[in-house]
Order: structure tokens, then C-alpha cells, then sequence
């Protein structure tokens, strides 16, 4: 398929969601004219457009501070994983003493710790990238130990008939294998980093996007807040595109799996 | 105990089994969760000699591999190949193809070939340099840059027999090599193996069900009974192989393939001559 070909399928993917966007945009357009809603209640999407442009380096120089956190607390977060992932698959003492206990953490609801944490650590970095870690360690701890685990002991054996010392089994089969669902995960904690990044600003920041929102929606100043919200919003799916990005370069060697999409609603 | 003092009492055993033995197994009993799953098994393969292990499924052949191989320790009895009498020895001493092709997905067809010698700290220019004559023998020297899941089943099989066999190991261990495959593509595989195999001082040791492979392969075969999984017939083979395919219609293979059938079916175990 030439380039020119494939750039026309994506446009063509993507042309029923892109129309939405645009329908749901004119309709929310329309309506706050024809209802003559409050600009402090809901303003238009062209009033939300001209913040946007009103103050673009207000806006990046918060987003700035936001995506530091995530960047931050996206790394120690996988470093966390990894290590703890590789006890869990190393030792069946590692493994019973903390995989429960990961499991159960889940059941506390971070945002509930949010406050805690300012009280312990204040208001600075710190508290927003142990809230973003929070929130991105499970998935990634999970699907790593998840893929981890995924070897087989056939391929297991045959590394060892080849003279593989532990650390090789583990360094080349037992890594590449776990790669597939460690991305996965990734890509879930992508998405859930920019929510703990909002919510640890929430609670005590002086900057970023989730303060900004704070303090504009305190003000009634609505067409910020919903500037914050779309800024945030494309940090999101920049994140999530820089992940997907980095997983088709390491995947780049490894079969297509999914070849088929199996569609139960199409006939 | 430590390996040098355990070399020379396998140097011992040597003496008394045999003047040639590369593989000698003895007495070995193994239980798997409460259930005796070999019992006492022995016989040997000297050097240049190529040994078949026939037997209905389940009665024990490739847990013989596993023990020989060294990735299974036996319950009680002796193993040794190429003199090396403890199991942890005998990893990554011994070339053993699995029944799987067990290729990496991520590597290419040279990457999958030379991982025994990576492994082992070859350098990789000179296991690549490796991998590629080999690859000319095998007939995969074109798809060395393919990935795995770009081949057919038997070009995956020969991949997998090159990776274990690129280490030179003196002992080899064959686990239905060509179990996945067509029945034209097995018999020509089958072939091509026997002529390289011929040309080597190594021994070799091939567990199959399809007893015209053994015959056409082996030069000693050796029939198993399961329940407990054990060695009940030894038959020396006399065919002359050269004239191809067309030796599985003479008399003498024919009458050979009776022979053993008929062993085998003395266990009352249903089993046939081929799948």
C-alpha cells in the first residue's frame, strides 16, 4: 500500500468520530445561543476557544508543571514495577509476602490519601508525583507480572538444554515474552496519570492544571476551566500516543497478532 | 562432589558398560506426583550410532530425553552422556530439539539459530558466521532474515534442529522432529537427516511413534511399554536405506515392521503404525 493510501484509510478510520466531535460542538454552539445560557454556567464552545487563544502561555506554563509530575511519577512508577515485578517472578517468598498485599492497596481509594499526603509531605512535587504513582504502579506492576508469568515451561526447559544461566532465561525470554502485556498496562496508566496528576493538584498546589481548575472554578471563571479541561485532555492522548508510539517501535520484530478483528455485531 | 572427581567415576562406568558409550542410561527409575512414570530403564548409544525409541504415547519417551538432557533429575539410577554424570552438568552439554519448534517470535530465523551459542558468550560475528554454514546444509540459508511466524511448519523445524545441533555437542536428542509435518515433507526431512547424521561421530537418539521412521533411520531400535514406562524389546536394524523411499516395499522392511508392530501390540495398548 503506497503512504498516500494509508494516510486515506486513517482519515477514513477516523471520519466517524471526528464528525461527532464536530455534530455534538455545533449542537452545544447552538443551543447556549437559542437557550441564551450564562457564560458562567456553560459557556459556548467558541468563548472556551477564544480563552484558549487569549492566553496560550498561561495555559502551556501550567500544563508544563503538570506533565513534569506525570513524566516524573510515570518513571519512578515503572521502576517500582520492574523491580517489584522481577521479585515477584524470582521468589515465591516475594511473592507471597507483597502480591497480596498490591492487590489489597486497590481497595482504598487514592483520593482519599490525597490529603494525608499534603499533611506528610506538603505541597510541593513531592505529593503529586506519590499521587500519580498511586494511581499508574498497579496497572503496570500487573501486567508485567502478568506477562512475565505468560513463559512457557517448554521455552523454559529449552533455555536451560541450551546452557542458559537464570539471569539469561530471565534477561531473554522472560523480558521480550512479558513485553506484549507490559505495554498494555502502560497504556492504561497513561491515561489514569493525568487523573492522579489533576487530583493530587486538587488538594494542594500552586500551580498546574488541576489548581488552575481549582481556582477558576472557584472564581466562576467556567471558559478556564474548560480550557484546563481540553489542554488536559490533549496531554492525555498525547501521552497515550507517545506510549502506543513506543510500543510499535520495541514491538517491531514481534508477528501482527490480531489480524482479524472479530466483530460479533457486524454480519 | 566435586565435577572432576565425578568425571572420573563416570570414566569407570565407561569401562564397564561399554568401549564407545556417548549415552548411557541405568537403571533409572522416575516418579512424577506419586506415580511411577519410568521403570528401570537402561540401554546405551555408543558414538556414531543413531538409536530410535518407539512407544505409544504416554509411556515415557521424551521424559527419557528430558532425564538425559538434564532438565529432569531420575528418582534413582544412573544417567551419562558425553561423561557428564550429574544432571546440571549435562544443561547445555547435550543437543535436544523438543517436540515444539519453541522459536523466539521476536528474533530472526539466524537470531533463533545461534541463541545456544549467545548463550554460551560466542561472539556474535563468529556464531553468525556459524549459523550461516550450517543454514547452507539445512536449506534455510535464504530465510535467515525472516521471522519465525514467516515460515512453514517444516522450515521452522529445521531452524529448530539447527539451533540445537550449532552448539557440537557430541550427543544429540531427538523428540519427534518431524511429528508437525506433511507426509512428503517428513519423508524428505527424514532423508536429509539421515544423510548428515551418517556423516558425524555423534550419538543419536530419536523418540518417535511412527515406526517406519524409526526403521528407516535408526540402527538400533528400542520398543517401550507404558504403565509403568519401560524398555521391552531391542531389534538391531539391517536396512539398507539408500535406495530411498522405495526400501518401505521390500520384504525385509516390511517383514522388520511386522516384527515390531507386533511387539508393540503385545501391550495391548491400541497403538498404530503411524498417525
Amino acid at each position: 500500500m503506497t503512504l498516500l493510501g494509508t494516510a486515506r484509510v486513517k482519515v477514513i478510520e477516523w471520519l466517524p468520530a471526528i464528525a461527532t466531535v464536530v455534530a455534538l460542538v455545533v449542537l452545544w454552539e447552538v443551543l447556549v445561543a437559542v437557550l441564551d445560557v450564562q457564560r458562567w454556567l456553560l459557556p459556548a464552545p467558541s468563548v472556551i476557544f477564544a480563552e484558549l487563544l487569549d492566553s496560550p502561555g498561561f495555559l502551556l506554563g501550567h500544563a508544563g508543571v503538570t506533565l513534569a509530575e506525570i513524566l516524573i511519577g510515570f518513571a519512578v512508577s515503572i521502576a517500582l514495577a520492574v523491580v517489584i515485578a522481577s521479585g515477584i517472578i524470582w521468589s515465591r517468598t516475594v511473592e507471597r509476602s507483597i502480591y497480596p498485599i498490591i492487590i489489597a492497596s486497590q481497595t482504598i481509594p487514592v483520593i482519599t490519601l490525597a490529603p494525608l499526603l499534603i499533611i506528610w509531605v506538603g505541597t510541593d512535587i513531592m505529593s503529586k508525583v506519590i499521587v500519580i504513582v498511586l494511581f499508574t504502579f498497579f496497572p503496570i506492576v500487573i501486567s508485567l507480572v502478568s506477562g512475565l508469568r505468560s513463559v512457557d515451561q517448554e521455552m523454559v526447559d529449552m533455555f536451560r538444554t541450551l546452557g542458559a544461566s537464570p539471569f539469561q532465561t530471565f534477561s531473554k525470554l522472560m523480558i521480550p515474552s512479558s513485553l506484549p502485556s507490559f505495554f498494555a498496562g502502560l497504556k492504561v496508566a497513561a491515561v489514569v496519570s493525568v487523573i492522579g496528576g489533576v487530583i493530587g493538584e486538587w488538594f494542594g498546589a500552586s500551580a498546574g492544571l488541576g489548581w488552575l481548575m481549582k481556582i477558576a472554578g472557584g472564581q466562576f471563571q467556567t471558559a478556564r476551566v474548560f480550557a484546563a479541561i481540553v489542554v488536559l485532555s490533549i496531554l492525555a492522548m498525547a501521552l497515550f500516543a507517545a506510549v502506543v508510539a513506543l510500543e510499535k517501535w520495541s514491538l517491531r520484530k514481534y508477528p501482527p497478532t490480531a489480524t482479524r478483528v472479530i466483530r460479533l455485531g457486524d454480519s | 562432589m566435586s565435577p572432576a572427581s565425578q568425571r572420573i567415576t563416570i570414566e569407570d562406568d565407561k569401562n564397564v558398560v561399554g568401549n564407545d558409550a556417548l549415552i548411557t542410561v541405568s537403571d533409572v527409575d522416575f516418579d512424577y506426583e506419586d506415580s511411577r512414570i519410568l521403570s528401570n530403564v537402561s540401554f546405551s548409544v555408543d558414538r556414531g550410532e543413531f538409536v530410535a525409541l518407539v512407544g505409544p504415547s504416554g509411556c515415557g519417551k521424551s521424559t527419557i530425553l528430558n532425564l538425559i538432557s538434564g532438565v529432569l533429575a531420575p528418582e534413582s539410577g544412573r544417567i551419562s552422556a558425553d561423561g557428564l554424570g550429574h544432571h546440571d552438568e549435562r544443561l547445555g552439554n547435550v543437543s535436544y530439539m523438543q517436540q515444539k519448534d519453541l522459536l523466539l517470535p521476536w528474533r530472526t530465523v539466524a537470531e533463533n539459530g545461534r541463541l545456544g551459542l549467545e548463550l554460551s558468550g560466542v561472539p556474535r560475528s563468529e556464531s553468525a558466521e556459524r549459523v550461516k554454514e550450517l543454514a547452507v546444509l539445512f536449506g534455510i540459508e535464504d530465510v535467515l532474515d525472516s521471522m519465525p511466524h514467516e515460515l512453514s511448519g517444516g522450515m521452522r523445524q529445521r531452524v529448530a534442529l539447527l539451533r540445537a545441533v550449532l552448539p557440537d555437542n557430541s550427543v544429540i536428542l531427538l523428540d519427534e522432529p518431524f511429528g508437525a509435518l506433511d507426509a512428503i515433507t517428513r519423508s524428505s526431512l527424514q532423508r536429509w537427516l539421515s544423510e548428515v547424521l551418517d556423516r558425524t561421530d555423534k550419538a543419536v537418539l530419536l523418540v518417535t511413534h511412527d515406526v517406519d521412521e524409526a526403521i528407516l533411520m535408526a540402527d538400533r531400535v528400542l520398543v517401550m511399554a507404558p504403565n509403568p514406562g519401560r524398555i521391552v524389546a531391542e531389534e538391531k536394524m539391517n536396512i539398507d536405506s539408500s535406495i530411498g523411499s522405495d526400501v518401505m516395499v521390500t520384504g525385509e522392511f516390511i517383514a522388520l515392521k511386522r516384527h515390531i508392530l507386533s511387539l508393540l501390540n503385545d501391550q495391548e495398548m491400541g497403538f498404530g503404525a503411524s498417525q
